[in-house]
């Protein structure tokens, strides 16, 4: 009899809810038992309500159950014997879930389902299909990725083939590829679940990224708080160099590309592309002015393709299937599809990748199944920490760049956090300036003394001391620190401060007035 | 819960040793010599700064620079509670005031019989399963009072 083949997440999210106590209990139990049993340690689809989501491979595919705690292991052990048979928490095949029906799995296509550690299982499911096409064609690399319209997934949404373009064209003896890891942003999870659940792909990417501009080296900076992703990418880094897929010849080719994981040090603002630099260069994460550009002179002063995790993870599908493909999907200027992440006070919170032009709307409402604590939605923050609060009326938005830009909001990463009724926006736009002054690098006087200032203005408001005067400094600190901040952290903390003034303008009365009206 | 070596000038001169060849050492050294010893001790500061032939005032900047840097020893257990937004929106701030009635301490600190550092943390990436905390580098989300408790106890067995 072979062994039955049981899946158990080793996705951060599922670890955290038990699922390496979990996977523990089906060894003991099957060996209790004298059941034969391999267990693979998957990413996460995704559906993490449902966290940890164990699979067992049938005769019918992959049966899932979840959420698994310790006590269920034996009743759903004995389904999964049964041939994947009725359990109360059985979910059936993950691909029929409605929550994952509704999606386009591009750049998430394989994670969850293969093994990440598996470069057997990687190359089984399409990947480094991708490089073959680059390896054919190494010239043609940079038009195909600007043809596709991918932009920046880390937030700003720039124009990946254009700063690819960039570093082709710049003449250096040493070029650097630089991935972005440090996924510092509240309601961020795509590029620790990419990296748990499908690190080849990025591997992928990167190499690609190398061969198309020149650059033999690579870094990828995790942050510190991501272990389990840089276990994983460790991991594959080796795995990868071993197997000949990095190194002196990447696949048998003439390109050579190595790649190192580095780990930051738990700094926000290490975030921003320049900071993330000066970091691996070992110093203080001070942002740089540009120009010059990192394009031009990046990493120890070399020209550096410097990219998101989602961005560099989505080069390998765009190489295999082309440009036209990839940018059929979406709206706009905003082509393809965007790995949504649903977070916060929601009933169904997870990964959703989409083609852009869903909207907020339904990711909330029809898609996150509302607050998990039974009451209504008063607040939905896009875009992480410096992302604007957006109220139900604007639950229209598509998810695009450009829509959210003309409704002052942006979406950023794409992690979207709701909140239900009891959250106080006065509160969060203090936090957004608090967070701005820990995490603030104090290059710039707008970002470092302003979110303090911004800080003390809001307990002032809140206190009753010169209400409307003070919403007035606020606005006016807020319009300082946009224009005036040397990077995003600065620049963008008077999103979240601005929308929640101009959209929840009752939460700013001075706290025995609310009380009173209440 | 992790053991550390108390801090040695000789493990400190071999862990730089260690990492000279490679491309910006400055990090990995730091953070080897707080996986070894538990914190950064001053006195390491010159044996780097002559070892990578940069300013004692730079090595300084950097380690003061990140949040993950101690320069003393941390209590016997170091539990991290998520502050950002959505761990805030699923209860993350009254856990917050319950693990700091319950120690006594306020975020930041550590109790008076050195037992436990309790920090904030800007996000573990567990935003789906809010709200989170790390408790000696173990991850754990769904997080209420109750459960916090019960992975206090169990610290301390």
């Amino acid at each position: 009899m072979t062994a039955l083949r049981i899946y158990v997440p080793g996705d951060a999210a599922a670890v955290a809810c038990g699922a390496d106590e979990v996977a523990a209990a089906v060894t003991a139990t099957a060996a209790k038992r004298g059941l034969e049993i391999e267990i693979i340690r998957n990413g996460s689809r995704g559906m993490h309500w449902l966290e940890p989501m164990l699979e067992v491979v049938t005769g019918n595919g992959r049966i899932a159950y979840g959420p698994v705690e310790l006590g269920d292991v034996a009743s759903v052990l004995d389904a999964m014997v049964a041939g994947g048979g009725d359990h109360k928490l059985r979910v059936g095949v993950p691909e029929d879930h409605p929550f994952m029906k509704r999606q386009t799995r591009l750049t998430f296509a394989r994670c969850g389902v293969v093994d990440p550690r598996s470069l057997e299982d990687y190359k089984a499911h399409d990947g480094y299909k991708g490089l073959a096409k680059a390896l054919a064609n190494p010239a043609g690399i940079v038009e195909e990725v600007t043809q596709s319209g991918l932009r920046g997934r880390g937030g700003a949404g720039f124009p990946t083939g254009i700063k690819w373009k960039t570093v082709a064209d710049t003449k250096a003896d040493q070029k650097y590829i630089v991935c972005n890891a440090d996924e510092g942003d509240s309601g961020t999870f795509a590029d620790r679940m990419i990296m748990e659940g499908d690190p080849f792909v990025l591997i992928e990417g990167m190499t690609i990224a190398g061969i198309a501009v020149g650059a033999t080296k690579g870094f990828v900076y995790i942050r510190s708080e991501y272990p389990h992703a840089i276990a994983v990418m460790n991991d594959a880094v080796e795995i990868a160099q071993r197997a000949r897929m990095l190194g002196k010849k990447v696949a048998g080719s003439d390109f050579e590309f190595y790649l190192e994981v580095r780990e930051g040090a738990g700094a926000y603002v290490c975030g921003e592309e320049t900071s993330l630099l000066e970091s691996l260069e070992g110093k203080r994460g001070i942002v740089r002015a540009k120009p010059p550009l990192p394009a031009h002179k990046g990493l120890f002063g070399k020209p550096t393709v410097i990219n998101n995790v989602l961005s560099l993870a989505t080069v390998p599908i765009i190489m295999d299937q082309g440009a036209a493909f990839y940018k059929n999907f979406g709206v706009g200027r905003s082509r393809g599809t965007m790995p949504i992440q649903l977070a916060g006070n929601l009933n169904y919170g997870g990964l959703f990748e989409t083609p852009f032009g869903i909207t907020l709307g339904e990711l909330v409402n029809d898609i996150g199944g509302g607050c998990f604590t039974g009451r209504p939605v008063k607040a939905v923050q896009v875009g992480g920490p410096l992302g604007a609060y957006f109220p139900p009326s604007l639950f229209d938005t598509p998810f695009d760049y450009e829509a959210f830009a003309k409704r002052d909001g942006l979406i950023g990463h794409a992690g979207i956090v709701v909140f239900d009724d009891t959250v106080d926006m006065a509160k969060q736009a203090r936090f957004a300036m608090e967070f701005c002054a820990i995490e603030s690098c104090g290059k710039c006087t707008p970002c470092r003394i302003g979110s303090t200032r911004g800080v003390e203005t809001v307990d002032k408001i809140v206190a009753g001391i010169e209400p409307e005067k003070n919403l007035e400094v606020l606005a006016d600190l807020c319009n300082t620190m946009k224009f005036g901040s040397l990077c995003a952290l600065g620049g963008f903390t008077p999103y979240p401060v601005v929308s929640a003034m101009t959209h929840f303008r009752d939460d700013f009365k001075p706290a025995p007035h609310r009380q009173a009206a209440e | 819960m992790p053991r550390y070596e108390p801090w040695s000038a000789e493990r400190t001169a071999q862990i730089i040793r260690e990492h000279q060849g490679i491309e910006g050492p400055l990090l990995p050294i730091l953070q080897a010599l707080q996986e070894e010893f538990g914190y950064i001790d001053g006195a390491a500061e010159p044996l780097i700064a002559e070892e990578l032939n940069i300013s004692r005032a730079e090595v300084h900047g950097v380690i003061t620079f990140y949040h993950d840097f101690r320069r003393e020893p941390a209590g016997r257990h170091v539990l991290k509670l998520c502050r950002a937004e959505a761990c805030q929106a699923a209860g993350g701030d009254a856990l917050v005031a319950h693990a700091e009635s319950r120690l006594g301490v306020a975020l930041g600190n550590t109790t008076a019989d050195g037992r436990v550092t309790v920090e904030p943390v800007y996000c573990l990436g567990l935003c789906s399963v809010s709200p989170s905390a790390m408790i000696d580098g173990r991850i754990v989300a769904r997080l209420d009072a109750k459960k916090l408790d019960a992975l206090l106890a169990e610290a301390d067995r």
